[in-house]
């Protein structure tokens, strides 16, 4: 058998999204829940997964899987090759100048701790300065705060407006010589928020700053183009853009991959070990110890080819129409309050209702057959900032029709019902 | 799911709407913070024991229905008790909302009286923190602590 490792395909130009038929591309989305069609306004959290990437982790399984990197049988290249095409798909698709700057990771999380590890260890002392802003998941605030409690460092934060919009003259003002990193997301996962990330990276590079995107929240919704963002370091999720959890990507500029220490030991990331040295292998592989989840980087690689069948700017156009669409019917919805209202916004209507209680609007919400988010979202800076402790969270997939919104805002009406 | 008018039964709407004994008790003799990390409830429950009974008993706060309604149930549920009495009506409470989904309500302890309506609890289990969030609270007042987290 050949190499399953297929072109990139490119979408037509002009055409709008076909959602109709995108949507029966998705197993899940054709079931009832509480016999109630589902509404699924979960994607922030995760995405749902096209058949295409069903079918290549099980292809993966059933025709071709063994490890990767070592044996000279032959399922072992036909993994190794499939796997090493995910890496060259995750380039294509984010801009990089080399698959040697793609670290497969397990996800955000881990992306953002080796950066924090690895690089923040060797390059953040005592006195240094770690710059975050106001609206961070916890992914992005902890493991700085572990850097900087450990090399006697300061976390310092930008704040944020009324709307969720990350004040600039304050990020510029706390920004100093002293600021060895600074690290924020492209898109907010709480609020919607799309921070100016070009501008950001710009003026915490002036100050001689190594900038780390967090694009968990961007990468699936928005094109991107690492090298023109500015940054030193990109980290996102398998699961949040189409294909499987326990996969995800660190970019990070080669000079700086270089010079950093590898993060954990093991197989893989040598090139030969004695008990007196050992010699760490090339880029990618030294930060990547240990058998990966193989097949996971091959269904993240069919994925990023299925969005890239799509077109990343008729996704962004797609979601961007819904986003507004759902914005003007929730707030008819009497008592209702968006959190979040920043004039760039991407995939996230945060809201509150008064007098109930984000729980159960959840509760009520389910029982109608749609799936949104109730709590802090992993932001738990973000809800004292609104002074609020949770919220009611609808998140966009590209698979959310104007439709989808309309039924939310009808079981708004079951939660009026039953606490108003 | 059943109806979910099982978990939102009219007992425990009437409850969240017109939460009973939602104050403060200026001379506690007990007092602790409760929260719920996973949905942002919190709950300061006050107690005042005399000669071993609890005679009066409050909390304030801010939760979702479920929670509301059991701090608010509860209150008037240990009036009069002692703490060893309080801990066995918790433990026949915290049987009933975690009780397997297919035997909901069906060994409801005669002394849990108008909590039995928590009973649907038990088939939605992410609620069962926050029916219990109170009562952990109650307890940890009762024994001196003053911090109690569901997690």
């Amino acid at each position: 058998m050949s190499a399953p490792v297929p072109a990139p395909s490119v979408a037509p130009a002009g055409l709008a999204l076909d959602v109709a038929a995108l949507r029966a591309e998705f197993p899940v989305l054709r079931q009832r829940v509480h016999g109630k069609p589902l509404v699924f306004l979960d994607s922030a959290a995760s995405a749902q997964k096209p058949q295409v990437v069903i079918d290549a982790e099980r292809r993966c399984y059933e025709e071709y899987y063994a490890n990767i990197h070592r044996g000279v049988h032959k399922l072992s290249q036909l993994s190794t090759e499939a796997y090493e095409g995910a890496r060259e798909d995750v380039r294509r698709f984010i801009g990089a100048a080399s698959t040697k700057e793609v670290i497969f990771t397990r996800g955000t999380t881990e992306s953002i701790n080796l950066v924090a590890q690895a690089w923040g260890r060797k390059n953040v002392g005592p006195g240094d300065e770690v710059l975050i802003t106001a609206l961070e998941h916890h992914s992005n605030i902890v493991p700085w705060q572990m850097l900087c409690e450990e090399r006697h460092a300061k976390l310092k934060v930008a704040p944020i407006d009324d709307r969720g919009v990350v004040i600039l003259e304050e990020f510029e003002k706390q920004l100093s010589v002293r600021t060895k990193m600074c690290a924020f997301s492209h898109v907010s996962n709480a609020l919607g928020t799309v921070n100016p990330v070009k501008q950001m990276t710009a003026m915490a590079k002036k100050r001689g700053a190594v900038v780390l995107v967090d694009g968990a929240q961007a990468m699936p919704r928005i094109p991107l183009d690492v090298q023109d963002v500015g940054c030193d370091f990109y980290a996102f999720s398998g699961h949040k853009a189409y294909g499987p959890s326990g996969i995800g990507v660190l970019w990070g500029r080669r000079e700086l991959l270089q010079a950093m220490p590898p993060w954990q030991g093991g197989g893989d990331m040598i090139l030969s070990v004695s008990f007196g040295k050992t010699l760490y292998n090339e880029l990618p592989y030294k930060f990547e110890a240990g058998t990966p989840n193989i097949a996971g980087g091959i269904a993240l690689g069919a994925a990023i080819r299925w969005l890239e069948s799509k077109g990343m700017e008729r996704i962004l156009a797609h979601e961007d129409a819904v986003l507004r669409y759902g914005t003007q019917q929730l707030l008819k919805v009497p008592g209702l309050t968006l959190v979040g209202t920043s004039p760039e916004k991407a995939g996230v209507l945060s809201f509150v209702l008064a007098g109930i209680h984000p729980h159960d609007i959840g509760q009520v919400l389910d029982a109608e057959g749609v799936a949104i988010r109730t709590g802090h979202h992993c932001a738990q800076p973000v809800m004292d900032r609104f002074g609020i402790p949770a919220t009611a969270r609808a998140s966009l997939g590209v698979y959310n029709t104007n439709e989808d919104l309309d039924a939310l805002v009808r079981a708004l009406g079951k939660v009026r019902e039953m606490f108003g | 799911m059943s109806d979910l008018r099982e978990l939102y039964q009219e007992v425990i709407l009437d409850h969240t709407k017109k939460p009973r004994n939602k104050r403060v008790i200026a001379d506690a003799t007990g007092q602790s913070h409760g929260v719920n990390p996973l949905c942002g409830d919190k709950a300061t429950v006050y107690v005042k024991v005399e000669d071993g009974r609890v005679v009066d008993v409050s909390f304030d706060g801010q939760g979702c229905s479920i929670s509301t309604a059991s701090a608010s149930m509860m209150t008037e549920a240990v009036r009069g008790k002692t703490a060893a009495e309080v801990e066995t009506l918790f433990e026949r409470f915290h049987a009933l909302v975690t009780a397997p989904s297919d035997q909901a309500g069906q060994n409801a302890a005669p002394e849990l009286g108008k909590l039995a309506v928590f009973s649907g609890v038990c088939e939605f289990p992410v609620r069962v923190k926050c029916a219990s969030l109170p009562w952990h609270t109650l307890k940890a007042a009762l024994t001196g602590d003053d911090a109690v987290s569901t997690e």
